[in-house]
């Protein structure tokens, strides 16, 4: 899996024509269809799981490979949507998925907008310091008001509760878990799918490559006539959303929102997967994203002490590939082609 | 009365662990340019190692010829543990980032802090450690008709003796100097002869007793628990925010109001201490970026 997505991006980063990333992108989609019926069902869960946080790093990226922002406080935006969704489940006694994402996307429209607008003012060190504040008071907000938000126990959404697509696909009666499952993944990926295009088109655009400029040189970019702060702090609505929308996505298939996804070493996390697939790139993040749940998930699953062998592969990664697995494979085929060619 | 001055006490007695963990994050800021993510983790492995060298004396026969002198002699064994642990760290992992930008520092910081982490539950198990004999030992005083914990006004001092001579180390000796050139100009502290990398090795080491010495002096009074560390960064960010990164006044400013807002708030309003602690923070980021006395 990871292979044929590293092999898409080496080709995304180096091919010259706009019609073989696309060509590429339906090919690797086909595949990730009809993984489904080639492996198990937990499989399908954990790459569920990836695709999620792969929408979630997608957003983080905008900021950071895109606006050269670092944020540490992006457990904020996946929080407030998986938050929302639970709220809107538990107390509004809603069904409809959709309604929970169109939900879930307000709530955290709402906050990254008022977040944004105040972090955006700083840069560097102090814009890090700042969403990390910010993201934590939502999170001792979460912790402490149990009576709202279930404190540490956090808030139940059930699946089987859920429809999809207007009710078109329902979870009642019996084997629920397995058909979730195997609907959610599809469901997951077609989202998946709309959001990189979305994100492909924002950085493409005219937009993107301001946000670019501004990230290369401030003070130029300012000079010609580009305002700064208002660019950034739209990067950051739409990069706050794609995070909360992967929050939205994660609670039904989680089951359960508890104050550790706003807590900061969350956010932690979301950087790790960006810096692991490759920052420098579109498609870096969402490759990053897959292989840290893989590596994670393995790691959890085969030592007590996992969280020492993640330190160990990002000290690693920083000091040694500081441009991630994609940009490492993109270097690697360029100097491959160049060498035969 | 009585109440108010104890509760005054207690936002002194958390100052100054507070002060020490604070002012070794904003030297090693000051001085190298670095937001050190694993500062907590290290404040909490000073806790571990403190709890377990006074836990083995007390544990052992010989504890009675320690007495309390002994048992707080050993105490600061957790705080030059951490130093040596620093002295490791700058050279083989910081050393080589110092030319890239500085999301890098953060990164490679924060893979430090995981590894430090299961490194303490490793090493010391998940269960709390404690080094609370010294607590008892120190007995309590009475102010007004309560008894208060003497090891917490020993705590206070330990906080003012520091903060004293940190400001001494840093302004009136001849290491203090070269610090704040090398500090203020890297390269021309470089040109003049100073060796740079001793002294960023110097200052990390420092900085990470400092951190330490916070984990030790608060263990006796509260036990060493996995997680603590990172809850501890936090609260150290905001010290610093608010003070100013870089600064040792604003260190102790910051953890000053630090320990007197979570104190009341404690007290007054539980549910949001925490969350008015960042807002705080915030707020200070927004109308003074550098902090109260920070330079810019």
């Amino acid at each position: 899996m990871s292979l044929a997505v590293a092999k898409k991006a080496a080709i995304t980063s180096t091919g010259s024509s706009a019609w073989r990333p696309a060509v590429v992108a339906i090919a690797i989609l086909l595949v990730l269809a009809m993984l489904p019926s080639l492996v198990d069902p937990y499989q399908t869960v954990l790459l569920t799981y990836g695709l999620i946080m792969a929408i979630a790093a997608l957003g983080f990226n905008l900021l950071l490979g895109y606006t050269g922002l670092l944020s540490f406080g992006h457990s904020a935006y996946f929080g407030a949507g998986a938050y929302t969704v639970a709220f809107i489940v538990r107390d509004l006694g809603a069904q409809s998925m959709e309604l929970c994402i169109v939900g879930g996307l307000l709530g955290t429209l709402l906050i990254s907008a008022l977040f944004g607008f105040v972090c955006v003012r700083h840069t560097r060190i102090f814009f890090s310091i700042l969403t990390l504040a910010l993201s934590q008071v939502l999170w001792s907000l979460a912790f402490k008001f149990f009576w709202v938000t279930g404190g540490t126990d956090g808030i139940r959404v059930a699946s089987a509760k859920l429809t999809l697509l207007g009710g078109l696909v329902n979870f009642a009666g019996p084997g629920s878990f397995q058909r979730f499952v195997f609907a959610y993944y599809y469901y997951v990926l077609g989202l998946f799918a709309l959001a990189t295009v979305i994100m492909w088109v924002v950085v493409h655009s005219p937009f993107g490559k301001a946000l670019q400029a501004i990230r290369d040189k401030e003070t130029r970019a300012n000079f010609v006539g580009i305002s700064v702060r208002r660019y950034r702090w739209i990067a950051f609505v739409i990069s706050g959303s794609f995070t909360g929308l992967a929050g939205v996505l994660w609670v039904p298939l989680n089951g359960l929102t508890t104050p550790d996804i706003l807590y900061w070493p969350f956010s932690g996390e979301i950087v790790f997967m960006s810096v692991l697939g490759g920052f420098r790139t579109f498609t870096g993040p969402i490759v990053g994203a897959v292989v840290f749940n893989y590596l994670k998930t393995y790691a959890v699953a085969s030592t007590e002490y996992w969280q020492l062998l993640l330190g160990v592969v990002l000290v690693v990664l920083v000091l040694a590939l500081p441009s991630g697995i994609v940009g490492t494979a993109a270097r690697l085929a360029a100097r491959f082609t160049r060498g035969t060619s | 009365m009585t109440i108010f001055i104890i509760q005054l006490l207690n936002s002194f007695f958390y100052a100054a662990v507070l002060f020490l963990i604070a002012a070794g994050l904003s030297l090693i800021y000051g001085v190298m340019r670095i937001v050190n993510l694993a500062h907590g983790t290290l404040y909490a492995l000073g806790a571990y190692v403190s709890a377990w060298v006074v836990g083995g004396a007390v544990g052992h026969a010989a504890s009675g010829t320690l007495g309390l002198a002994g048992l707080l002699l050993l105490l600061p064994v957790g705080a030059v543990a951490i130093a040596v642990v620093g002295a490791v760290i700058e050279p083989t992992l910081l050393r080589p980032l110092y030319r890239r930008p500085e999301e890098y520092h953060l990164l490679v910081t924060f893979g430090l802090l995981m590894i430090l982490e299961d490194t303490m539950k490793f090493l010391f198990g998940g269960t709390p450690l404690t080094a609370g004999s010294i607590m008892d030992h120190m007995g309590s005083i009475p102010i007004g008709r309560l008894l208060y914990p003497t090891y917490n006004l020993f705590v206070i001092a330990i906080g003012l003796i520091a903060a004293l001579g940190l400001w001494w180390f840093i302004y009136r000796t001849k290491f203090g100097v070269i610090l704040r050139a090398t500090s203020q100009d890297r390269r021309m502290a470089a040109a003049l002869g100073i060796n740079v990398s001793r002294v960023y090795v110097q200052a990390f080491a420092i900085g990470c007793f400092m951190a330490g010495l916070g984990g030790a002096v608060v263990v006796p009074a509260q036990a060493a628990v996995l997680g603590m560390g990172i809850e501890a960064l936090i609260l150290a960010f905001v010290v610093v925010v608010i003070g100013g990164l870089g600064s040792l006044e604003g260190a102790v400013a910051g953890a000053l109001i630090v320990g007197l807002v979570r104190t009341a708030g404690i007290q007054f309003f539980p549910e949001i201490e925490l969350a008015v602690l960042y807002l705080i923070a915030t707020a200070v980021l927004l109308t003074r970026p550098t902090g109260l006395f920070g330079r810019a």
